[in-house]
């Protein structure tokens, strides 16, 4: 009986997290699934959508229209760079918020998460200016900046929470071995983090390609991401559904494959000092 | 060289003044140990020799230079800590290579020290595993390991012992012991546990609330305890302290008796009382003894393991006046 009563309940719970996995995943499913039919087909309904034929009509059209690879090699240059720039300053901030806190250091992490509840639009203007003064528009070295300080904050909070759980006698003996603080952070900290700093490196890199506020409003064209290039394909109208979608997983595909290849790190990472 | 000499240090976190003005001399060679009750400030006390933690004022000297303001790496010390602080991610062999890499010997010189450490720890079948498959002894050997191929000035010890199993501990004991033996360095051993002070030390400092209780070699401490405090705390089982009437008849405010100098007698003695709790060793039997007029604390006596005693028999006990500490009002040995 006992055993029946768990098969069932193992059931339940397979199927509920079943429907939840489709919910979260259906509108990507139905993106690509637009992405391989005709302009005309893509606003039927539903059942009629899937009954068409499929096609890579839409595919060719995007090429021809627009130049994927440059906005891929931008989202590219963008996230990665911004991710980067962003850990070698987050490493050293957060081994110094997690091994030597001050007073203000509680304070100094909470100030730091607050900028991310500011609405991004209401410094548009400020930015906007300022970048035009110093001629960083449509540059990709501007939105790399802009990328890392607008990440800066999780990356840290994410490292921080990885070094607290690194017991600090460690770095204390790396310290009585005749370690500098250089090679303390450089052959011990970040060694032992590598799970907690790949998963953040990961995440950084996800958000980073996926921000879209600031690269829509920064570019025009040279250094315009993929976000620009689903963009171009967007009209209030809405018939460009088909081009849209095949925009659209154009520009997902990569961080998607990527994504599923380092899902298992990814979790690690993110339930690091969750479970011991 | 390994002379450490501490003037007038101090150490405070905030308003806390965990160590008032301090005065230390270690000489080179010698085994110290720091022993005292939990928070009395000895690994503080260690933690500011190794520089890991800074000095509130004064001074610290390592064979006459000043090292006050100079960062750990650079003090010449090796440490071994309670959690062994093993780099996680590294070999054993890459553990103990550490500190020499960071010194920039040269490696055919790294390899050697390596190979004789090893072999003088029992870890050369260990050397390309990780910390996290070793036991706790193994660890505690690879973290020593690390602290000799730097040829320091001196050792510091935390607690290295407190996370193994009472067999290991002594095995471990032994063999810190005749490590000092060989290398003939500074070794100084923080500890909580008066049984390792008494057997390690060439030379004790009790601890109490970051004050010098008395330092000397073990057995100055247990035969002339400086106070109260120190006679209570160095010896197992503990030195009874008995007050009140008792005392005064030997012109004290209080007496203190080990459990080894009361000799027992079923028909005579100088003090009688009954049997309460008896601890049967095999060797020995502890026994407390519920002393008549003597207070509500029992005293406890050691006697041989053959002699039949149980609950409720009332007995006598003479102490051997030639032993018996006597102290003032302060607790201070008169």
């Amino acid at each position: 009986m006992a055993r029946a009563a768990t098969t069932q309940r193992k059931a339940i719970v397979t199927v509920a997290a079943w429907i939840v996995g489709i919910a979260i995943f259906f509108p990507i499913l139905w993106i690509v699934i637009l992405s391989f039919k005709s302009e005309g087909d893509a606003i039927r309904t539903p059942l009629e959508v899937l009954r068409a034929q499929w096609t890579l009509e839409s595919y060719t059209t995007v090429q021809e229209r627009s130049n994927y690879l440059r906005h891929f090699w931008n989202s590219v240059v963008l996230s990665v760079g911004s991710t980067l720039i962003g850990l070698i300053i987050a490493v050293p901030a957060a081994w110094a918020m997690a091994f030597v806190p001050g007073k203000r250091t509680k304070d100094v992490l909470m100030w730091m998460l607050s900028t991310k509840m500011l609405p991004p639009v209401g410094v548009l203007v400020p930015i906007y200016l300022i970048f035009r003064d110093l001629g960083l528009l449509d540059s990709r070295v501007g939105l790399v900046i802009v990328l890392t300080l607008i990440n800066l904050p999780i990356i840290i909070w994410m490292l921080y929470t990885y070094f607290r759980e690194i017991p600090g006698e460690i770095l204390e003996a790396a310290r009585m071995d005749g370690a500098t603080l250089r090679d303390e952070i450089l052959y011990v900290l970040t060694p032992m983090a590598v799970p907690g700093i790949a998963s953040t490196l990961l995440l950084n890199i996800i958000l980073a390609w996926n921000e879209a506020f600031w690269t829509l409003n920064l570019t025009a064209a040279k250094a315009a991401p993929l976000t620009a290039f689903i963009a171009s394909y967007s009209s209030p109208e809405g018939l460009f559904y088909a081009k849209l979608s095949a925009a659209s997983t154009m520009a997902i595909a990569p961080i998607l494959i990527m994504g599923w290849f380092s899902q298992k790190q990814l979790v690690r990472g993110l339930t690091f000092g969750a479970v011991k | 060289m390994g002379r450490i000499t501490l003037d007038q240090v101090t150490k405070s976190f905030g308003e806390v003044n965990v160590i008032p003005p301090l005065d230390l001399t270690i000489e080179d060679g010698e085994f110290v140990v720091f022993v005292g009750p939990s928070g009395c400030g000895k690994s503080t006390l260690l933690r500011l020799i190794a520089g890991l933690e800074d000095v509130s004022s004064g001074q610290i000297r390592i064979d006459g230079a000043d090292a006050t303001d100079m960062p750990p790496a650079r003090r010449g010390l090796a440490m071994v800590f309670q959690s062994y602080a093993l780099y996680p991610h590294m070999s054993v062999r890459k553990n103990i290579a550490f500190p020499m890499k960071m010194a920039g010997v040269p490696e055919d010189e790294q390899k050697r020290r390596i190979d004789s450490a090893a072999k003088a720890l029992n870890l050369t079948d260990y050397l390309d595993r990780r910390p996290g498959q070793l036991s706790g002894g193994q660890r505690q050997r690879v973290a020593i390991g690390r602290a000799i191929v730097r040829e320091p000035q001196a050792f510091l010890f935390d607690e290295p012992l407190s996370n193994l199993d009472a067999a290991l501990r002594v095995n471990m004991r032994l063999e810190i012991m005749e490590l000092h033996k060989s290398l003939a360095t500074t070794m100084i051993y923080v500890t909580h546990d008066q049984v390792e002070a008494m057997t390690m030390a060439d030379k004790i400092v009790v601890l109490r609330a970051g004050n010098i209780e008395q330092v000397g070699s073990p057995l100055e401490l247990y035969r002339e305890p400086r106070n109260e405090f120190v006679a209570s705390f160095i010896g197992s089982p503990k030195m009874n302290l008995i007050r009140g009437e008792v005392a005064r008849t030997y012109g004290a405010q209080s007496i203190g008796i080990r459990p080894e100098h009361i000799a027992v007698s079923t028909d005579e003695g100088l003090w009688h009382g009954t049997v309460g709790v008896a601890e049967h060793l095999g060797s020995d039997t502890f026994v407390h003894v519920h002393g008549h007029g003597m207070g509500s604390e029992p005293l406890t006596v050691r006697v041989d393991g053959e002699l039949p005693v149980r609950h409720g028999d009332r007995i006598f006990l003479t102490p051997d006046t030639e032993k018996l500490h006597r102290f003032d009002a302060q607790g201070l040995r008169l």
